[in-house]
C-alpha cells in the first residue's frame, strides 16, 4: 500500500505515467481494502475469544472436572494418534515416494482423501468400516468382543484417521527431494538396508518427519466431528476438549472459552514451532 | 472501484430500508385467526422457522400445508437441538419462529427480552425406549437398560431429550451407564438404527423415523409430559407471516398434522 499513495505522484509527468500510475492505485486500493476485510476476518474471533475469556478464574477453571478430564483425554488420544500415525504413516509414505506400481497414483490421492474430507462423512465411513455392524468391525467384535465406537480406542482410530494424511503428505515430500546418492553411497561402503534406513534415510527426513507430526498432532487435537460420529461423547472415555466446548457452550461457557483458550495457544505454538516452514516470507 | 462504492452505498443504504419495512410499525398478530379460514392471502417474504430436531418430519409437512395457504411466504426450516437453536437466536439469529421441545428453552429467551409476546404451546410428546425391531434382548422395562449387556445411549443433559431422559430414569431409580450422550435426540436413534447401540430413549414420535427400529412404551406414571414450545423473537424479520404459521401451528388444521407424526394434542 505504502508508496503508491496519489500525492506522492509527480505532476510534471503527464500521459503515459500518469495513467499508468492510475492503473496501479485503483487495484492497490480495493486489493488492499479487501485484504484487510479478509485478515479482520481472520483475526477479530480469535481477538474477540482472548477478549471475552474469564482470565481471572483461569486457574480456577483448570480444576474444573470437565475441563481435567478433557484436556487428559484430548492428551492421551492425540498423542497416541500421533504414535499409530508415525508407525503406519512413514511407511505408507515411503511406499508412495519410493516404489513405482501400478495404481500409485490413485493410491496417493486417495490416502490422502481424508484431508478433504468432511470429517463427519469420515466418521459415518468408520462406522460402516469399524462400527459393530461394520465391514470389519463386526467379525472384530464376534471374535474378541472388542467394539471400537464408544471406546478411546475408537477416539483414537478416528483422530488417526483425519490426522495421518498430514503426517503422510509431508513425510512423501521429504522423501522426494532427501538426496537418494547419500543413501546409495552409505550401500556401497557396506551398509545394510536397515543400517541405511535408520543412519541415512531417517535423519535426512528428519525435519519433514518432526513437521508431519506437529502438523498430524493440532489436526488429531482438534477432530471433532469424526470423533463425535464414530466414538460418541461421554466424558472421560470419548469427550475430547472439541466435543467439551461444543457442550459446555450450553450450561458452563466460561469453561468452554477456557477449553477454546487452550487449543487456541496450542495452534499457535504448533505454528511457531513450523515458522521455517509457514512463516518464513519467500 | 466506483462500481464498488456504488454498490456498498446501495446495500448501505437499503439494508435499513428493507429491514424496516418488514419489521416496520405493521404490529403484531398475538394470535392470528386459524390461517386456513382465509383465502387469499396477503402475507409474503421468507418464514424461517427453527425447530427442534424432533419437529423435522411433522414440521416439514406443516410447512408444505402452511405454504398451500399462504402462496407468497416461502418457508425454511433450520432443525438442530433447541438448546443449540436458543443460542444462536440470542445472538441474533434472523428466526422468525423458534419452536423448542421444552418450555426452558423458550423461557431462557424470554428471560435475555428477545421474545415478543408470550410462548405458547404446541404440541406434547412422550419418551419411549427405542430399539432393533423385534427387540432381540428383550428389553422390556427402564430397569433393563443398566444391563450390563445392553449397549445403551442418550442424549446429554443441556439436550432437552437428555434432561427428560435423566429425569425419568431418576424418577424411575435406574442407574444407568450410557456409552454415549449424543449432541440431540436425532443422533440417539441414529444409534439404534446403525446397530451401534442396543437402546437409547428418544421422543415417542422420533421411533416411527428410524429403520429396523421398535418402540418399547414407557407407562404414563413414569413417563414425562413433553411440551413444545413456539416463540416470536423480538426481531423476527417477518413477525406478520410468522403469527400466522403459529396459528396454523395451532389451528385444528395443523394439530391434525402434528398428530399424524406422533405428536400429541397440548
Amino acid at each position: 500500500m505504502t508508496g503508491h499513495a496519489p500525492g506522492h505522484r509527480p505532476r510534471r509527468q503527464e500521459g503515459g505515467r500518469r495513467r499508468a500510475g492510475r492503473a496501479l492505485t485503483a487495484p492497490t486500493t480495493v486489493l488492499g481494502a479487501l485484504g484487510m476485510v479478509g485478515m479482520a476476518l481472520l483475526i477479530l474471533p480469535l481477538w474477540a475469544l482472548v477478549a471475552r475469556s474469564p482470565w481471572r478464574d483461569l486457574v480456577d477453571l483448570l480444576g474444573d472436572r470437565t475441563v481435567r478430564a478433557a484436556l487428559r483425554l484430548s492428551l492421551v488420544t492425540s498423542l497416541a494418534a500421533v504414535a499409530v500415525s508415525t508407525l503406519l504413516g512413514v511407511p505408507l509414505a515411503w511406499l508412495l515416494a519410493r516404489h513405482e506400481f501400478p495404481g500409485r497414483a490413485m493410491l496417493r490421492a486417495l490416502s490422502l482423501l481424508p484431508m478433504v474430507l468432511p470429517p463427519v462423512v469420515g466418521g459415518v465411513a468408520l462406522l460402516l468400516a469399524f462400527g459393530r455392524r461394520g465391514l470389519l468391525g463386526q467379525p472384530l467384535a464376534q471374535l474378541t468382543g472388542v467394539t471400537l465406537p464408544f471406546s478411546t480406542a475408537g477416539v483414537v482410530v478416528a483422530e488417526s484417521f483425519v490426522s495421518m494424511p498430514f503426517l503422510v503428505v509431508t513425510v512423501e515430500s521429504g522423501l522426494r527431494i532427501a538426496d537418494r546418492r547419500l543413501e546409495d553411497a552409505a550401500a556401497t561402503l557396506g551398509a545394510g538396508r536397515w543400517t541405511v534406513l535408520r543412519r541415512v534415510t531417517l535423519p535426512l527426513i528428519g525435519p519433514s518427519l518432526a513437521a508431519g507430526m506437529a502438523l498430524c498432532w493440532a489436526r488429531a487435537l482438534g477432530e471433532f466431528g469424526a470423533t463425535l460420529t464414530f466414538a460418541g461423547n461421554l466424558p472421560d472415555r470419548t469427550q475430547t476438549m472439541p466435543l467439551a466446548v461444543y457442550l459446555q457452550l450450553e450450561r458452563q461457557p466460561e469453561v468452554a472459552y477456557l477449553l477454546s483458550l487452550l487449543l487456541l495457544a496450542v495452534s499457535v505454538a504448533v505454528l511457531i514451532t513450523l515458522r521455517d516452514r509457514f512463516l518464513r516470507a519467500p | 472501484m466506483g462500481a464498488l462504492r456504488a454498490l456498498v452505498a446501495v446495500l448501505l443504504v437499503a439494508a435499513p430500508a428493507l429491514a424496516s419495512c418488514a419489521t416496520g410499525a405493521q404490529g403484531r398478530l398475538a394470535d392470528p385467526p386459524a390461517a386456513g379460514a382465509r383465502s387469499g392471502s396477503d402475507l409474503t417474504g421468507d418464514l424461517l422457522v427453527f425447530a427442534a430436531g424432533s419437529l423435522t418430519e411433522a414440521f416439514e409437512e406443516l410447512g408444505g400445508a402452511f405454504r398451500h395457504v399462504h402462496p407468497d411466504v416461502d418457508v425454511m426450516f433450520s432443525f438442530a437441538g433447541s438448546q443449540v437453536l436458543a443460542r444462536q437466536i440470542a445472538h441474533g439469529a434472523p428466526a422468525d419462529v423458534f419452536a423448542a421441545a421444552a418450555p426452558a428453552q423458550t423461557d431462557w429467551l424470554v428471560d435475555r427480552g428477545v421474545v415478543a409476546g408470550e410462548p405458547r404451546v404446541l404440541a406434547s410428546n412422550r419418551l419411549a425406549i427405542v430399539v432393533a425391531a423385534g427387540n432381540p434382548l428383550g428389553i422390556r422395562t427402564l430397569a433393563d437398560l443398566a444391563r450390563p449387556d445392553v449397549t445403551f445411549v442418550m442424549a446429554a443433559e443441556e439436550v432437552p431429550a437428555g434432561h427428560y431422559a435423566r429425569a425419568v430414569l431418576w424418577a424411575a431409580d435406574v442407574e444407568v451407564s450410557p456409552a454415549s450422550l449424543e449432541i440431540d435426540v436425532r443422533a440417539v436413534l441414529s444409534r439404534v438404527v446403525l446397530g451401534e447401540a442396543d437402546a437409547g430413549i428418544v421422543y415417542a414420535s422420533d421411533v416411527a423415523v428410524g429403520d429396523g427400529v421398535a418402540s418399547v412404551e414407557i407407562p404414563p406414571a413414569r413417563n414425562v409430559a413433553v411440551t413444545y414450545m413456539a416463540a416470536i423473537p423480538r426481531d423476527a424479520p417477518n413477525p406478520r407471516a410468522a403469527g400466522a404459521f403459529v396459528g396454523f401451528a395451532r389451528s385444528p388444521d395443523g394439530q391434525a398434522i402434528l398428530r399424524r407424526h406422533g405428536l400429541l394434542r397440548p
